[in-house]
């Protein structure tokens, strides 16, 4: 049987060829259908939160429903969002360092509230939620050997669970302590900003129930949205602004002492 | 504060409460330290043209490939996934530090090490292929790789590769290790690991406990085996070990300094652990015991002329006490850098488990295991008889 040079370079680009196809297809077929949310183009949302610290009154609803909305495990030390309280000295003859000693607690996340256990001394005293600040140049991001965590086209950073190896260098590599690894699957977990309601046109879970509107979620391609007005009106800060990660929380109020 | 998390003071993000990184990351640049050591101890005979350290060439190589095999046993324990790790060979993220391991693992173990080894003793294992009988016959045979050619030409030829590949190996042992420190210094968000150091710091730390060990292995070696001690050998390798401590002292320092008289936000929270929670394996362990007292006595026999009895009892010590101090360093760096929190503002605790699947038993047992595996390489290639049957060996240097 001959078999010569042409009929075998033919053969071997049609086998190449239909094997990439192939595995085109297998993938396409594998990946299942994506979440149900038929009218949200992800190529025009570049999503962003605006919390007005003047607002917070420390009542840690936001960080409840985040537990509930999102099955965050109980114990006091998984959270997708958090409050912690500041209270920072008042100026001090005898101590002229003492406003660099904050006190920050965060007791069970602020979710059962705060105790009334400071004197009445007048140190200032706020409350500052935190989340993931879904940056834009995220340093977990960049760390994850193999891409489980990744910025989405619309600023999110999410996790694919079933792609995590569980190494959680992510978590080393998070300036704000914003991840945790979820024992139940021993792979990462993390705020997704509610990415199951704002894909369908609602607010997050915290925003949501936030009863001072303290917390806004804001779509900074959407020309319309109340956060270009805030953004504007407001001298807003992002925390460790240093660490240049791109964060899109911005904060109204941020006190200098607030890590 | 919860009961299952005691230990915490000041403020902690509240994920930031429990560790992430145990005590089997801790072994991990230990073992890679030791690997890449062990490497430029051997290609400073092979290339360096030190003769005086040749009785430790092979044992070097062996060491080097028996904890080279170990090396990922900690990170595979310590994934909360370990089925999965292949994803990072096969769909690696190219931005992640961490993703190069496995490649720089491979190159490390197949394209240098191995190489060289097979090449080293070739000639005993084609001599030992054709007088050995059963399964030890067999193994011989398969690691042949069907190569039996022994002349002259084909000896001169190994020995030119295995040269090329040692000078290839060099670079390869530092990118082994320096790249493990890369993946601690390139974390921005920790002041601890943050710095530009950390790579030089690492390696020269792994140079001087990869000469430590093979030290004490070369000792342990001779002393079960009934060969006679080499002195000038191990007056070489403790002088080597003196100035590469040094050199990596040094480094440590300058890093000190360098936070101290910087003193950026994050200063006043490192002093304060390093006072507090880490003063015994920071200060005393690390410092005293494994670097100034090891140098020092290191140095005095320098400069001190010494009976043989003296130097030997002084080179197992150094060499011991090394090991503690480079071991404190790498548990220093890994469990030290999650003590605190990235808000500057508390502390937690390290609470290690024993018989868990990140505690006390695993790390012994992979720490055993490299002595295991090279009892067997000893066993399967002497590293200190010549292949009886090999023709007109040339000398090492070409």
């Amino acid at each position: 049987m001959s078999y010569d040079r042409r009929r075998f370079l033919a053969d071997s680009t049609k086998l190449l060829l239909l094997t990439g196809a192939a595995s085109e297809a297998w993938a396409y077929v594998s990946s299942g259908r994506p979440e149900a949310a038929p009218n949200y183009d992800l190529s025009r949302h570049w999503w962003a939160m605006f919390i007005d610290i003047e607002k917070c009154i420390g009542c840690g609803l936001c960080a409840k429903a985040c537990k509930e909305e999102n099955d965050v495990l109980d114990e006091p030390f998984y959270f997708r969002t958090w409050v912690e309280r500041y209270r920072i000295p008042a100026k001090d003859s005898a101590d002229l360092e003492a406003e660099d000693r904050p006190r920050v607690d965060s007791p069970n996340g602020g979710i059962d509230g705060f105790p009334d256990v400071y004197p009445d001394d007048g140190a200032k005293s706020f409350f500052v939620p935190k989340l993931c600040n879904h940056c834009a140049h995220s340093p977990c991001v960049q760390v994850c050997p193999v891409g489980a965590t990744f910025e989405s086209p619309d600023g999110v950073v999410l996790v694919d669970k079933d792609y995590c190896i569980g190494c959680r260098y992510c978590v080393q590599a998070c300036p704000y302590g914003c991840r945790y690894i979820d024992p139940r699957t021993n792979t990462v977990d993390k705020c997704t900003l509610c990415y199951h309601r704002i894909t369908r046109g609602l607010t997050t879970a915290c925003c949501e129930v936030c009863p001072t509107g303290a917390r806004q979620l804001g779509d900074l391609k959407n020309p319309d949205d109340p956060i270009h007005e805030l953004l504007r009106a407001h001298k807003v800060q992002v925390l460790k602004p240093n660490m240049a990660t791109g964060a899109k929380v911005y904060y109204n109020g941020l006190d200098a002492a607030v890590r | 504060m919860h009961p299952m998390l005691p230990g915490v003071e000041g403020f902690m993000y509240p994920n930031e409460m429990e560790l992430q990184w145990s005590v089997l990351i801790v072994l991990y640049p230990f073992i890679t330290g030791l690997v890449a050591g062990a490497f430029i101890l051997a290609s400073l005979q092979r290339v360096f043209k030190v003769e005086a350290v040749k009785p430790t060439y092979r044992l070097a190589l062996l060491t080097a490939l028996a904890f080279l095999l170990v090396a990922p046993l900690p990170l595979q324990l310590h994934l909360g996934h370990p089925e999965r790790a292949l994803e990072m060979f096969l769909t690696p993220h190219t931005t992640s530090a961490m993703a190069m391991f496995g490649f720089v693992y491979l190159w490390y173990l197949l394209a240098v090490l191995v190489i060289e080894i097979w090449l080293e003793w070739r000639p005993l294992i084609v001599a030992r292929a054709a007088s050995v009988q059963g399964v030890a016959g067999r193994l011989y045979r398969l690691m042949t790789l069907g190569s039996r050619n022994l002349s002259p030409r084909a000896l001169e030829l190994d020995e030119k590769v295995g040269y090329a590949v040692t000078v290839v190996g060099i670079p390869s042992a530092f990118l082994l290790h320096g790249y493990v420190g890369f993946i601690f210094g390139s974390v921005k968000a920790n002041p601890w690991w943050s710095t530009p150091l950390m790579p030089i710091v690492f390696l020269f730390s792994a140079i001087v406990s990869g000469i430590a060990a093979v030290l004490l292995i070369y000792l342990g070696y001779c002393f079960v085996r009934g060969v006679r001690l080499d002195m000038p050998c191990l007056d070489t390798m403790a002088k080597f070990l003196f100035y590469v401590f040094l050199v990596d002292f040094g480094l440590e320092m300058l890093d000190l300094v360098h936070r101290n008289y910087e003193a950026d936000e994050s200063l006043k929270t490192l002093n304060f652990m390093v006072e507090t929670r880490l003063y015994g394996s920071q200060i005393v362990l690390q410092i005293i015991l494994g670097t100034v007292v090891p140098l020092g006595l290191l140095g005095l026999a320098q400069l001190v002329r010494l009976t043989e009895a003296a130097r030997k009892g002084i080179y197992v010590l150094s060499a011991l006490l090394t090991l503690v101090g480079i071991f404190a360093m790498r548990w220093n760096v890994v469990i030290g850098g999650q003590l605190f929190s990235k808000s500057f503002l508390g502390y937690t605790t390290y609470k290690m488990g024993f018989a868990t699947r990140e505690g006390l038993l695993p790390a012994l047992v992979v720490m055993v295991l490299p002595f295991l595996i090279l009892w067997v390489l000893v066993r399967l290639l002497p590293p200190m008889e010549e292949a009886p049957a090999a023709p007109g060996r040339p000398p090492s240097a070409p």
